[in-house]
């Protein structure tokens, strides 16, 4: 989530709520629409709309219905086939991967298994520097393409781990046997590209060719509207409810909430917080809430020796009024973390943090007194992202002055274009605020991604936690995994290296032009093959 | 007068080398690391990330990256930003945005400011005078995005008499919201300049020979005192017009024009020096040209200004 572009004048905003607020306007219904059966959605700009070239939930915005993945998910969260026919595996370290015969691209050209190997080889091909090369990691031959010394050149540009076995199958193989392959599948990385697509890419770029419900008209004029119509040639289960969409592209936040206010666009999935109390009263049943995957933490720089005890930073957690934040600064919409993970995500078990995340300032003085208390300056650290985050880390300093007894506590408010190469350098000298929203709904993807001992910000090392995952992610039956993605997170728990603080709710809007809007809490976000027009 | 003009480009130059360095400077300054701020909360491989910064020479010490800027430059290319797009196409669509803004709020100052202002200076010390220095006192008070959201809350969403937000409906309309909340200080400076200097001069001896000849007092009032009562203002205007290229971010912003005051403000953001640079060298060239432009005026204005 790139949440930089897209920048928003907070100040101003505030300024002008309460302006907004004392004039007291009614809401207009939008029926501006020209009855084409067409509609608007806002969104801020996107970066690239080459598959594996982003990471931005605003490209994925127009990519999700530009192309079609070999997997997508369910309203629930589960994978369910699109363009493949089967996904299937002995070892969960081979897969042999059905294509649904006779799909085609919007011109023409037949998907075939050839078109999701060249356009992951291409996505993980270190010169070509593509954004979500990462996610690419796990396919056997991806350390070739990315080799150790930088200087080299790769002496191939193809994964070797995928083959080509004819037009409808393929066969891929991972480093490490991951029963989540599946949903990682479903990562908007991971759609086709024709053969076209290679003959030029920037050309490409500027009129993607997709296999996806839509297909986009004209060419795609950067901060202009991306106009998609429906496919005709499109054989898979997405078929458009609509006549078609068009992606507005707006610079604040404050500005797009304005306009679905006048009518001029339909759809909107961020409402600015500050003008969410406003937008409850004046949308009403338009007014869309909905659940998200992207949970807050608070994490330790353990490699700092003053937050080596588990029990200081149990203590910290105990001494969090998660419910009174909450309440403070999201009107109650956010959900206080009682896990490690979202409560959108399979293996979730609602108290699995038991009292250690649950407000008990005189349990939390014991534990810090027993841990030997804090010596020094306690500095918190977080971005200038968001404005409520001071605002929460005001009140976390509070608690821990009021029910610790830390004395000195100071905050460290970071630009936002600097904080995470900070936490990448381990600069940090206290607590720091991180999130994380899910790129598959995996609990694999939460645990993994931020506590696994390779890559994890605090320093933890825990060769359990780590085995645990490793048997998980090989395990063939999915309740056995979950058994053991649970026992990880209890080895995270009871050593608390960043603790669980609150799950994101998401709020949206809707204009009465269009009905049927369903905006998942998965990185492709609004179902817009499905919105009816009146 | 053409020795004028070519000592004056000429001058340009080093202003210009000028400018551009201290911007790419202050860029390179800024905090933050633009290769991680592409992705957000997400890792960047190792190799993705070395690759990157070789491809925009980040490695390079500031003068280093500067001069190869220049470079490109000469050869009229004003380099990519780290997403691989082309400044000149970034900003190519833009220009067009922002100088219709600009321009219309420029005449909406220029027009309502003078007219304002001859109105109240003919009737100094009355009510209309009264009224025009209190309204403007007030424009210059308020905050432009106060101004800027609450026309678009009435004038926009309320009272739907113009768009609000975006460039859909085209020039004029979509602009002339936006031009006018723009224009408005300037309307406010040019209304109380055009005042003050004009009913100076109305008791100045020359007026008072004119009126004795017996002129009509729209010839007196027309040629001979509005004409160089004018040119502290038409050196406001030559002025304002670049501020209002530049200063349109807020206005952009308010109103979601895609113009190069937005694409300033999120290239800042994002650490994107070439794109900062890029947009800030022509506004330079802009003001420039505009400031060579009020001098010559000057001698259109008033006779007795002569250039060697």
């Amino acid at each position: 989530m790139t949440f930089l572009r897209g920048a928003r004048r907070s100040a101003a905003a505030l300024a002008a709520t309460a302006l907004v607020a004392s004039i007291g306007v009614a809401a207009c219904g939008g029926d501006g629409g020209t009855g084409d059966g067409t509609f608007t959605v806002g969104h801020p700009e996107p970066d690239h709309l080459v598959p594996g070239n982003t990471t931005s939930s605003y490209a994925f915005d127009v990519l999700s219905g530009l192309f079609e993945n070999l997997v997508g998910l369910s309203k629930d969260g589960k994978p369910v086939n699109q363009a493949a026919e089967s996904v299937t595996t002995e070892d969960q370290r081979v897969w042999t991967i059905k294509i649904r015969a006779g799909q085609k691209f919007h011109n023409g050209e037949p998907v075939t298994a050839g078109s999701f190997a060249d356009a992951w080889s291409n996505a993980a091909y270190g010169p070509n520097a593509y954004e979500a090369n990462d996610y690419f990691s796990q396919i056997k031959g991806y350390d070739e393409l990315n080799p150790e010394d930088e200087k080299a050149k790769p002496a191939t540009d193809r994964l070797s781990g995928l083959k080509v076995v004819d037009d409808t199958t393929l066969e891929v193989t991972l480093n490490e046997p991951f029963n989540q392959f599946p949903q990682l599948l479903t990562y908007p990385a991971f759609a086709p590209m024709p053969k076209a697509a290679f003959k030029d890419l920037k050309a490409y770029e500027d009129a993607p060719i997709g296999n996806g419900p839509y297909r986009i008209e004209g060419k795609w004029q950067r901060n202009g509207p991306v106009k998609l119509v429906p496919f005709s040639g499109y054989t898979g289960p997405r078929k458009p409810q609509n006549k078609g969409v068009t992606w507005k592209s707006y610079s604040s936040a404050d500005t797009a909430y304005t306009d679905l206010r006048a009518g001029r666009i339909d759809v909107l999935q961020t409402i600015p917080a500050a003008k969410v109390p406003e937008a409850k009263r004046l949308m009403g049943e338009r007014f869309l809430p909905r659940k998200t995957g992207t949970i807050d933490y608070l994490g330790f720089p353990l490699f700092d020796e003053r937050f080596a005890s588990a029990d200081l930073r149990k203590a910290f957690s105990m001494a969090i009024d998660r419910q009174g934040i909450n309440k403070a600064v999201y009107n109650g919409d956010y959900i206080v973390a009682d896990s490690l993970l979202p409560p959108i995500i399979a293996g979730h078990r609602p108290g699995a943090c038991g009292e250690l995340c649950t407000y008990n300032p005189a349990e939390a003085k014991k534990l810090f007194d027993k841990a030997g208390g804090f010596k020094g300056t306690l500095e918190l650290y977080f971005s200038n992202a968001q404005p409520t985050y001071y605002q929460w880390m005001q009140i976390v300093a509070n608690s821990l002055k009021q029910n610790l007894g830390i004395t000195d506590v100071q905050f460290r408010q970071v630009p936002a274009a600097d904080y995470f190469a900070l936490l990448g350098r381990r600069e940090e000298k206290g607590p720091y605020r991180q999130n994380w929203e899910a790129d598959y709904p995996s609990a694999q993807n939460y645990l993994q991604n931020m506590w696994g001992s390779v890559g994890n910000r605090m320093g933890w090392k825990s060769k359990e936690f780590d085995d645990l995952i490793t048997k998980a992610n090989s395990a063939g039956d999915e309740q056995e995994a979950l058994k053991l993605y649970n026992q990880a997170e209890d080895v995270a728990i009871r050593e608390m290296p960043q603790i669980p603080l609150w799950t994101w709710a998401g709020q949206g809007g809707r204009s009465a032009k269009v009905d049927n809007v369903t905006i998942t809490p998965y990185a492709t976000g609004l179902l817009v093959h499905e919105v009816t027009v009146k | 007068m053409w020795r004028y003009v070519l000592r004056r480009l000429l001058q340009a130059v080093p202003v210009f080398l000028g400018t551009t360095l201290l911007i790419y400077a202050m860029v390179f300054a800024l905090p933050g690391d633009p290769i991680q701020a592409l992705a957000g909360d997400k890792p960047v491989p190792e190799s993705v990330q070395q690759t990157l910064r070789e491809r925009y020479n980040l490695d390079d010490p500031l003068l280093i990256q500067y001069g190869k800027y220049m470079l490109g430059l000469l050869q009229g290319d004003l380099g990519e930003n780290y997403t691989g797009q082309k400044v000149s196409e970034m900003l190519g669509g833009r220009w067009g945005v922002t100088v219709q803004l600009a321009l219309t709020a420029w005449v909406f100052e220029l027009l309502l400011g003078i007219a304002l202002g001859v109105w109240a200076g003919l009737r100094r010390g009355r009510l209309a005078d009264t009224l025009v220095l209190g309204g403007t006192t007030l424009m210059i008070a308020v905050p432009v995005f106060v101004l800027g959201y609450t026309a678009q809350i009435l004038l926009g969403v309320h009272w739907q008499i113009f768009p609000t937000a975006g460039t859909d409906d085209g020039w004029p309309l979509s602009y002339l919201l936006p031009g006018m909340v723009l224009g408005s200080l300037g309307l406010s400076y040019v209304a109380r300049l055009t005042r003050t200097s004009l009913a100076e001069n109305l008791r100045a001896d020359y007026v008072r020979t004119a009126r004795a000849k017996g002129l009509t007092r729209a010839r007196v009032v027309g040629r001979h005192t509005l004409r160089n009562s004018l040119i502290p203002v038409v050196t406001y205007l030559g002025v304002d017009f670049g501020a209002l290229m530049g200063g349109a971010i807020v206005t952009e912003g308010i109103f979601n024009l895609p113009g190069i005051g937005q694409q300033v403000f999120q290239s800042i953001q994002l650490k994107e020096g070439p794109v900062v640079v890029g947009a800030v060298t022509v506004l330079v060239l802009i003001f420039l040209l505009v400031n060579l432009l009020v001098d010559l005026l000057y001698g259109v204005l008033d006779p007795r200004i002569r250039y060697e």
